[in-house]
């Protein structure tokens, strides 16, 4: 579990997370939404310690990972698995030579077993035979499911994935959505993603985070999101009047039906 | 991974920039045989000075400081817009996330192929810039082939060997690590690359011309 306390990050005079305290549990997933500027990513950033926070306390499994000395964040940083925005794939190697960098740079195993296992992964994500392709020959979800290989191969305990869907269409965010579900569920990962695709949140968010300006706003899941009272969170997610719409609907069946409403509006 | 790595680098600043240290450094060696050659107006002065002058020449400033100069400008943009591009889709940020050191990983191998590398070119420029001045001489009849190699090996100097490798070690340093600074700490976007790159080589450039200065008035002052 990752639990974060009281975290505040300023760069210079300017203030992107104000106190901003949540846990992430293990075989969830634990999505942090928001609109562009909200500091999703900057939260995530400081969690996986591409920035350090300027205060607060972050706690992989009740360890500060702050007071971490060099060698024990090297050794956590072996269970993190990370996806990035752009994926971030190494421009220069094929997808086999990504995927194996992990095993490469932190296992003594020979090529063939590595080989095997990046077999394995690859099969895992659907991208069998697309071993000798660099990441300009293949497609952005392509890409995306590279970037989530490159992450699991070690068989991380925390996987972080920021904006997985971004730049991708509708289908191809279902099947990334899923794949990111079953390995938290299979290798009960404790997974954090970052996202404004309200399809992603409605189909794996457990425990969801909405951030707004810096703050936390509103936590609660999948179930709960529907039926929220918190004005800013409603103009987020239900910002077009399809949806809005849609949402009247929910309403009404609910109010007609009231075990259809799981614990009450928040 | 760290050798391949470094091995990588030799081959991208070695082999990579050949062909251009090739080209640049036979016709610096023709140039500098027909210019001496002009400047030369008395008959008393024997012909093999040509040779000499065009040797001492090559060793002590143009093959170390003009390839340097240029190699600034073909590997050292390379290293700044690698750099670059690797921070701004974030692969660096993949790399520290694995927990490898990005600055062992992707800065040192960069420093020290360089170290090995451009020394190497520029000797291998002497003696390329010397067969241009031979090729030269022997084709517009100014000097023939067996003067020419005759003063090559007059009133030779090893410290003027001495000066070439230091000038070309020193050069290398300053235009691998000045590179990869200004590309590992890119900020922004595709834009960015360019302008760090280009400020990379500038800087280098003014760099290596002022440690060429120092060099050549701490190694060559009676």
């Amino acid at each position: 579990m990752i639990e974060v306390k009281n975290i505040r990050k300023t760069f210079g005079d300017v203030t992107v997370l104000y106190d901003i305290s949540a846990n992430f549990y293990p075989g969830k997933c634990n999505l942090i939404i928001g609109s562009s500027g909200s500091g999703k990513t900057v939260l995530q950033k400081c969690i996986v310690g591409l920035f350090r926070p300027t205060s607060g306390e972050i706690l992989y499994n009740g360890h500060s990972f702050l007071e971490m000395d060099t060698q024990e964040k090297k050794q956590l940083r072996q269970d993190i698995g990370m996806l990035f925005q752009g994926s971030a794939l190494f421009d220069s190697m094929t997808v086999e030579q990504n995927v194996m960098f992990p095993l490469d740079m932190f296992t003594k195993d020979s090529f063939s077993k590595k080989l095997k296992h990046v077999n394995e992964v690859l099969e895992r994500v659907n991208l069998t035979g697309t071993n000798k392709k660099f990441p300009a020959e293949i497609s952005g979800g392509m890409k995306k499911r590279v970037g989530i290989a490159r992450a699991i191969v070690l068989n991380p305990k925390y996987l972080f994935c920021d904006e997985p869907n971004s730049g991708l269409d509708p289908q191809t965010s279902l099947v990334i959505d899923k794949l990111i579900r079953d390995l938290t569920n299979e290798f009960k990962t404790t997974t954090i993603v970052n996202t404004h695709d309200m399809n992603s949140v409605m189909e794996i968010g457990d425990n969801i985070i909405y951030m707004y300006k810096g703050y936390k706003e509103w936590e609660g899941n999948n179930q709960e999101i529907i039926f929220s009272k918190n004005e800013r969170l409603n103009d987020f997610i239900f910002a077009s009047e399809f949806l809005k719409d849609a949402k009247q609907m929910r309403m009404i069946e609910a109010a007609q039906n009231p075990s259809n409403n799981p614990q009450g509006a928040k | 991974m760290y050798w391949k790595e470094f091995m990588h680098q030799c081959r991208e600043i070695g082999i990579g920039s050949l062909a251009i240290v090739l080209i640049i450094s036979v016709f610096l060696g023709a140039v500098m045989t027909v210019q001496t050659a002009y400047q030369l107006v008395s008959s008393f002065i024997p012909l093999t000075t040509i040779a000499v002058v065009v040797r001492d020449s090559m060793l002590l400033e143009l093959s170390p400081t003009i390839i340097c100069i240029v190699l600034a400008g073909v590997a050292g943009s390379k290293i700044a817009s690698e750099l670059g591009n690797m921070r701004v889709s974030e692969q660096i940020d993949a790399l520290e996330i694995m927990g490898i050191n990005t600055k062992t990983y992707l800065i040192a191998p960069k420093i020290l192929a360089s170290m090995i590398m451009v020394p190497c070119l520029v000797i291998i420029s002497v003696v390329v810039a010397l067969w241009g001045g031979l090729m030269a001489g022997a084709a517009t009849g100014i000097i023939d082939s067996e003067s020419y190699m005759r003063g090559l090996t007059m009133e030779f100097m090893e410290l003027n060997v001495v000066v070439a490798l230091s000038k070309a070690f020193v050069f290398s340093i300053l235009l691998s690590s000045i590179s990869a600074y200004f590309g590992y700490n890119v900020k922004g976007g595709a834009l960015e690359i360019g302008r760090s790159s280009t400020l990379a080589v500038v800087i280098s450039c003014v760099f290596i011309l002022l440690a060429d200065y120092i060099l050549t008035f701490l190694l060559l002052n009676p």
